[in-house]
C-alpha cells in the first residue's frame, strides 16, 4: 500500500511572525518547521503501514527548496522518501494553486490513500483535502479522529458539531486527520541519522507538467488587499495568585457589571 | 451582484450560523438567494425566508441525505453555472468548510476563509480575516469571477424579517467520486442539559481540573453565576464529561457575555469556540497557557484553591444583593 502525506513547512513555533507589509504574505525567511498538525498525519500513515506489515509512506510538499530540512523531521520520524514541489513561480500559492500543485504531484505518486494534518499553523487552513480530493476526483473523509484501513476501504469516525460520525470510502481515498487522532512519535536516533540518506526528489513545475502561471499569485484567485490593527480588546490583565486571586476576580467582574 | 448563502442544516432545522450568514449578505443589499440541500428538506426552505432569503434554490435527492460533502460540490456547481450566481457564502463548519473547498478546485473560484466581516463597496467585495493569532487583520479580496467566504463560527446573528422566499427546486447530477464515501453512523444531537449555545455565563473545565471529579468545581460556580457548564474536546474525549458541553472547533460555539476557562490551555480546537466571547477570564496553573493571549483577565494560580474561593465570594454577593 503506498500511502502518501501531504507536510508543510511554517516558520518555527519560536519565531515571531509577521506579514511582510510588501508582499503582503508571511515572512517565511526565519528557521523553519515542519507543521505540527502534519506530524499527526505523517504517524497514522506510519500507523497503517505497520499495520498492513508492508507499504510505502511518501512526503508530498509545496514549498522552497529549503522546505526539505523540514521534511526530514519527517523522515526521521520514519517516512520512506520525500517529494518536494519547488518552484519560484510557485510562491504565494492560495488555496486554488496549492491544491493544483498538490493535486499534480499526487497524481504522478498515484497513492492508494492520501494523509493531511488538521492545519496549517500558519495561514490557519483547514480545507486543502477537499479542494486536492476534487482535483484527483477521489472519495475524501475530514476530520478523521480514528482511522481503520482494509478490504480496499478506508473508514473514518470523526467528530462534528453534533456528535460523531462514521464515514466509509472506497480506495483511492483522501484523508484529513483531526489533532486528536495520535500522539505523534519522536524520531529515533537512528532514524535521525538515516533521514538525510532517504530519497529525496524536487520537481518543478514544469516536471509535473503544471503552467506556471497557474501556480503562485498568478495562479492564485484570493488577494490580499490591505493589513490593519485587530480591534482593541481592552486591557487584559495578568495576575499570579498570591491567595487574593478570588477577590480580584469578583472586583474585575463588579467592574465590568458582569455580578 | 448575485449572491448565494449555503443553508447548512441538521435533524430538520436550519443552523443559526447559516442564518447569521444570510442576515450578513442581506445587509449588503445585493440579490440573495438562500441554497437548501439534503434529503426530505423542502418545508426548510419557508424557514429561510423569514430569515431573510427572497429566493431559495432547493434540491431534494438521495445522494443528498448524508451530510456528506461531495455531492454538494456538484449540486452547488451547477446552480452557480445555472443561475450565474458570481458569490457563494458558507458559515464554517465541519461540512461547509469541506463544500466550499472542494468548490473552489472544481470552479478555479477563490476562497477565502475565517472571515468576520464582509461589505461590497463600489461592486467589490472586501473581506476580513484575522489572521496569526488575530494579531493582524487582513483585508482580502477576489480575483476570479466566482467568489467563495467562509465565515468564522458565530460571527453573525440572524435576523428575523418575517419574510417569504420564493422557492425554486432543481436537480443535480452527480458525480461517481461524489457519491463513493458512505455515512455508516450519522451524529445525533444529544439533549441532556440546557443548551449552553444561549448561556449568557459559561464555566468552562479543562484537563487541568484533574479529573472528572472536580467538574463539581465547575458546576458550582457556573450555578452561584447562574451559567452553565461547557468542557474542552480532551475532557470530553477522557469520558469526564458529556459531548453535548463540548465547545471547540468540533463541538458547540458559544458567545456568553461571559466566559471562565478553568484549566484550560487553549488550543486552537477549544479557542474557535469560544473567541466570540464578551469577556474571557482564564484560570491556568501554566504561565505560558496560550488562553493567556486572548482572555481579558488572566490569573495564574490552582483553581482547585482559587475557583471554590471565588463560588463562596460569589454566593454571598448575591445573598446580599
Amino acid at each position: 500500500m503506498k500511502i502518501a502525506v501531504c507536510v508543510k513547512e511554517v516558520p518555527d513555533a519560536a519565531v515571531h511572525k509577521h506579514i511582510d507589509p510588501e508582499t503582503k504574505r508571511l515572512d517565511r525567511s526565519g528557521e523553519g518547521a515542519l507543521n505540527h498538525f502534519d506530524t499527526q498525519a505523517v504517524e497514522e500513515a506510519l500507523k497503517v503501514k505497520e499495520a498492513q506489515g508492508e507499504g510505502e509512506v511518501v512526503l508530498v510538499s509545496l514549498g522552497p527548496e529549503s522546505a526539505l530540512d523540514s521534511l526530514r523531521k519527517a523522515l526521521a520520524m520514519g517516512a520512506d522518501r520525500a517529494v518536494l514541489v519547488s518552484d519560484e513561480a510557485a510562491a504565494g500559492s492560495d488555496l486554488v494553486a496549492t491544491s493544483r500543485a498538490l493535486a499534480a504531484a499526487l497524481e504522478r505518486e498515484s497513492p492508494d490513500l492520501v494523509v493531511f494534518g488538521q492545519q496549517g499553523t500558519d495561514s490557519d487552513g483547514a480545507v486543502l483535502w477537499a479542494a486536492v480530493a476534487d482535483r484527483l476526483h477521489r472519495p475524501v473523509i475530514s476530520q478523521v479522529a480514528e482511522l481503520t484501513v482494509g478490504d480496499g476501504k478506508v473508514k473514518g469516525k470523526r467528530q462534528t458539531e453534533f456528535g460523531y460520525d462514521v464515514i466509509e470510502a472506497p480506495l483511492p481515498a483522501i484523508v484529513g486527520v483531526s489533532d486528536a487522532i495520535n500522539e505523534p512519535r519522536y524520531p529515533s536516533l537512528k532514524g535521525i541519522m538515516g533521514a538525510k540518506k532517504k530519497p529525496q526528489e524536487t520537481l518543478s513545475a514544469s516536471d509535473l507538467g503544471v503552467e506556471p502561471g497557474s501556480l503562485g499569485e498568478e495562479g492564485s484567485r484570493t488577494t490580499v488587499v490591505a493589513l490593519g490593527d485587530p480591534p482593541p480588546r481592552g486591557d487584559a490583565q495578568k495576575i499570579e495568585d498570591d491567595g487574593s486571586a478570588a477577590d480580584k476576580i469578583v472586583e474585575f467582574l463588579a467592574e465590568k457589571k458582569l455580578l | 451582484m448575485s449572491v448565494a448563502v449555503f443553508l447548512e442544516h441538521h435533524e430538520g432545522q436550519l443552523q443559526k450560523g447559516s442564518l447569521g450568514v444570510l442576515a450578513k449578505a442581506a445587509s449588503l443589499g445585493e440579490d440573495l438567494v438562500g441554497v437548501v440541500l439534503g434529503s426530505g428538506i423542502k418545508e426548510l426552505a419557508a424557514d429561510a425566508g423569514r430569515y431573510g432569503a427572497a429566493k431559495v434554490y432547493v434540491a431534494d435527492a438521495p445522494e443528498l441525505e448524508a451530510p456528506l460533502p461531495q455531492p454538494r460540490v456538484d449540486a452547488l456547481a451547477q446552480l452557480v453555472a445555472d443561475k450565474k450566481i458570481d458569490t457563494v457564502l458558507f458559515a464554517a463548519s465541519v461540512l461547509a468548510s469541506d463544500v466550499a473547498a472542494g468548490l473552489s478546485a472544481r470552479l478555479d473560484a477563490g476562497l477565502n476563509w475565517d472571515l468576520v466581516d464582509l461589505a461590497a463597496p463600489d461592486g467589490a467585495l472586501v473581506g476580513k480575516r484575522p489572521a496569526l493569532e488575530d494579531s493582524v487583520y487582513v483585508d482580502v479580496g477576489w480575483t476570479s469571477e466566482v467568489r467563495l467566504a467562509l465565515f468564522r463560527p458565530g460571527t453573525f446573528d440572524p435576523v428575523e424579517s418575517g419574510g417569504e422566499a420564493a422557492v425554486e427546486e432543481f436537480t443535480p447530477t452527480f458525480e461517481d467520486f461524489s457519491t463513493a464515501a458512505t455515512m455508516l453512523e450519522q451524529a445525533h444531537e444529544e439533549s441532556e442539559g440546557p443548551s449552553i449555545e444561549d448561556a449568557d455565563v459559561i464555566v468552562a473545565g479543562g484537563r487541568g481540573l484533574g479529573g472528572p471529579e472536580n467538574f463539581s468545581l465547575v458546576e458550582s460556580l457556573a450555578k452561584a453565576l447562574g451559567g452553565a457548564v461547557a468542557a474542552t474536546r480532551a475532557v470530553v474525549d477522557a469520558g469526564w464529561y458529556p459531548y453535548a458541553t463540548q465547545v471547540g472547533q468540533t463541538g458547540k460555539t458559544v458567545s456568553p457575555k461571559l466566559y471562565i476557562a478553568c484549566g484550560i490551555s487553549g488550543a486552537i480546537q477549544h479557542k474557535v469556540g469560544m473567541q466570540g466571547s464578551g469577556t474571557v477570564i482564564a484560570i491556568n496553573k501554566d504561565p505560558n497557557a496560550p488562553i493567556f493571549e486572548f482572555c481579558d483577565l488572566g490569573v495564574v494560580g490552582d483553581l482547585h484553591e482559587i475557583v471554590p474561593k471565588l463560588t463562596e465570594l460569589v454566593q454571598q454577593r448575591k445573598a446580599v444583593a
